[in-house]
């Protein structure tokens, strides 16, 4: 038995294909990255040039300003996501309860979509000119001047982060809906014959039980929007100027327009290593939170 | 026998919740739903129009666009935008490209992915959660890692102009997923069925193919949904190895399709975009059920 269940040829043929594939598409290119980070060149050639990339990155002002952009953006999307996500939710298992299906698929939809479809949509959908899209629109309607939405950094943040959020919503609180479900009917009853209304039911009982739930979905947000990259790059290629230019394009520009490809390896190792400190650091204070209870 | 029967009834069936009671629409109801509705029309209101908007704007002329309001009606509902976005804007070729590259990708991931996932899972070797372990690191590192090496590697190999270079990256980038959930699905199969196989006298590969794949079909489907939606989705690995415009995938081809007239044609723009949506429109509807199980059980593994 142990012998068939173990038989090595088998484990070989099953297993080789997946691990080659994997190996050579993900695991050799992050260590080759790594070392790349240290050379300066293109296909042409390249040459060592020790820690100067690094160097270069500490004095560099566009890098810095696409570190905070991109935490900026994750926080602000993340946030948005776990709060209107478990609007969402919550209102799905207590206002609509077991009918809420079709609501939930419909909310959802916008998840499957393509992000790009998705951001040429929108930027039609808050243009000023040659047509006045339908914000601006119903800005005019109520007597507001209109925006020119993408004309400065602060108001093409507000569409970077209304479309993402349009777009991924139905997804978390799909999500939160899931662990909201969990939380049995019972425990609920009981509160509620104990006199408790729906602000403290939810407060002393159904937040603490949806706690996972909240923090994986936190986990799962800060590592999607850190990698931002389709929305932006389509909707407003990082301007205007560089001022929402994420990590992401700011090392696909690096690399592919200006044939920078040492140093784009370093900004890729940047954001790999923030994606690390961010997940590390949520992971940390949960397990903390936990010893404390 | 029938006195006997309709009491175990309902110990068989033990109701979770008492029998509702006929809803009556008292005042304080009412005042509890009205709330509820106005709740469910701002949100479909959110997520449909701007679906909706795009389907009418996609039958307009540019005339219309910059001279009518843009909540107006088209005025004829010919196709005159859809033909011209796919002819002279190339969309059927990216189409096209896209299911020449998603095809063979995906694949891969399935069947690479479950032979791994089988082989880590089910079968009984030294170092086995070492190498689920090595599979699991590759979901947190960005695709930006990756992209300048393989640029480089697919270049030195003379692979450049080809489709190759996306289908060997999306198989290889849709494989930690892959074989995280299938090795889930499989742990909660019990040992014993290949076990009995064994003694049966069926070697593994016979289980795996006659036992295994059949027992996580529909985990099987759910995990392909998921991979399709990230390959057909995605950008910047279809931005990065097409220097070959003819080889654009439908996301790429789309970016290219808004600046590529110098003046945005918006006709063809917006038949081009909702062509995209609606083809996911489609299949959204057709697999709504398992693609939101699907895509919401991934993210809470993974």
């Amino acid at each position: 038995m142990k012998s068939v269940l173990g038989d090595k040829k088998t484990i070989l043929i099953l297993l080789l294909p997946a691990m080659l594939l994997y190996t050579l598409v993900k695991l050799v290119p992050v260590l080759w990255s790594l070392g790349l980070s240290f050379f300066q060149g293109d296909l042409r050639g390249f040459t060592f040039v020790g820690l100067a990339n690094f160097s270069k990155a500490l004095e560099d002002a566009e890098l810095h300003q696409a570190i905070l952009f991109t935490l900026q953006y994750s926080l602000v999307v993340t946030a948005g996501q776990i709060l209107l996500g478990y609007l969402f939710a919550l209102f799905y298992v207590f206002v609509l309860r077991r009918s809420s299906a079709f609501v939930r698929a419909l909310v959802f939809f916008p998840t499957v979509l393509p992000s790009v479809a998705v951001a040429l949509l929108f930027q039609r959908f808050f243009e000023v000119a040659p047509q006045t899209g339908p914000v601006n629109s119903i800005f005019n309607a109520i007597g507001l001047p209109s925006i020119d939405w993408f004309g400065a950094p602060n108001t093409s943040f507000v569409v970077l982060v209304v479309v993402a959020l349009w777009s991924s919503v139905g997804f978390f609180a799909l999500l939160m809906y899931a662990g909201l479900v969990d939380i049995p009917e019972e425990l609920l009853e009981s509160a509620r014959i104990d006199g408790a209304n729906g602000l403290q039911l939810i407060r002393r009982i159904v937040l603490p039980l949806s706690l996972p739930v909240l923090l994986s979905a936190t986990i799962f947000s800060f590592n999607v929007t850190l990698k931002v990259f389709d929305t932006i790059y389509a909707l407003t290629g990082g301007g205007p100027g560089t001022s929402t230019q994420p990590l992401t394009l700011y090392m696909f520009k690096t690399t592919f327009t200006f044939q920078d490809y040492g140093y784009g390896a370093t900004i890729a190792l940047v954001l790999t290593l923030i994606c690390l400190c961010v997940s590390l650091l949520i992971f940390g204070s949960a397990r903390k939170d936990r010893t404390k209870a | 026998m029938a006195t006997i029967t309709a009491p175990q009834d309902v110990f068989i069936k033990p109701g979770r919740k008492p029998p509702q009671r006929a809803r009556r629409w008292t005042r304080s109801r009412l005042k509890r739903a009205i709330p509820a509705w106005i709740g469910i029309v701002v949100v479909l209101a959110i997520g449909i129009y701007p679906v909706f908007w795009l389907f009418v704007s996609s039958f307009k002329t540019q005339r219309e666009f910059v001279q009518e309001s843009t909540f107006a009606m088209p005025e004829s509902w010919n196709f005159d935008n859809y033909v011209e976005a796919l002819t002279t804007g190339d969309l059927a070729r990216n189409f096209l490209n896209s299911v020449i590259v998603t095809a063979p990708s995906l694949a891969a991931i399935l069947v690479f992915g479950l032979g791994a996932a089988f082989a880590i899972e089910v079968m009984v070797w030294k170092g086995r959660n070492l190498t689920l372990l090595l599979f699991l690191s590759g979901i947190m590192i960005p695709g930006q890692m990756i992209l300048v090496p393989l640029f480089i590697a697919y270049f030195n190999m003379g692979i450049s102009g080809t489709y190759l270079p996306m289908i060997l990256t999306y198989a290889g980038l849709g494989m930690p997923l892959t074989v995280f959930l299938m090795t889930a699905y499989f742990r909660s199969v019990p040992r014993e069925i290949f076990e009995a196989a064994t003694i049966d006298g069926a070697s593994m590969l016979r289980s795996f193919f006659s036992i295994g794949i059949p027992l996580v079909r529909n985990a099987l489907f759910t995990v392909g949904l998921v991979q399709f939606l990230s390959i057909w989705n995605d950008l910047l690995i279809a931005l990065t190895f097409t220097t070959n415009p003819d080889l654009r995938p439908i996301q790429a081809g789309l970016l290219n399709f808004s600046g590529e007239y110098g003046q945005v044609n918006y006709g063809p723009l917006f038949a081009g975009v909702f062509m995209n949506v609606f083809t996911l429109l489609i299949l959204f509807v057709l697999l709504n059920q398992r693609i939101m199980k699907g895509l919401a059980g991934g993210a809470v593994k993974g």
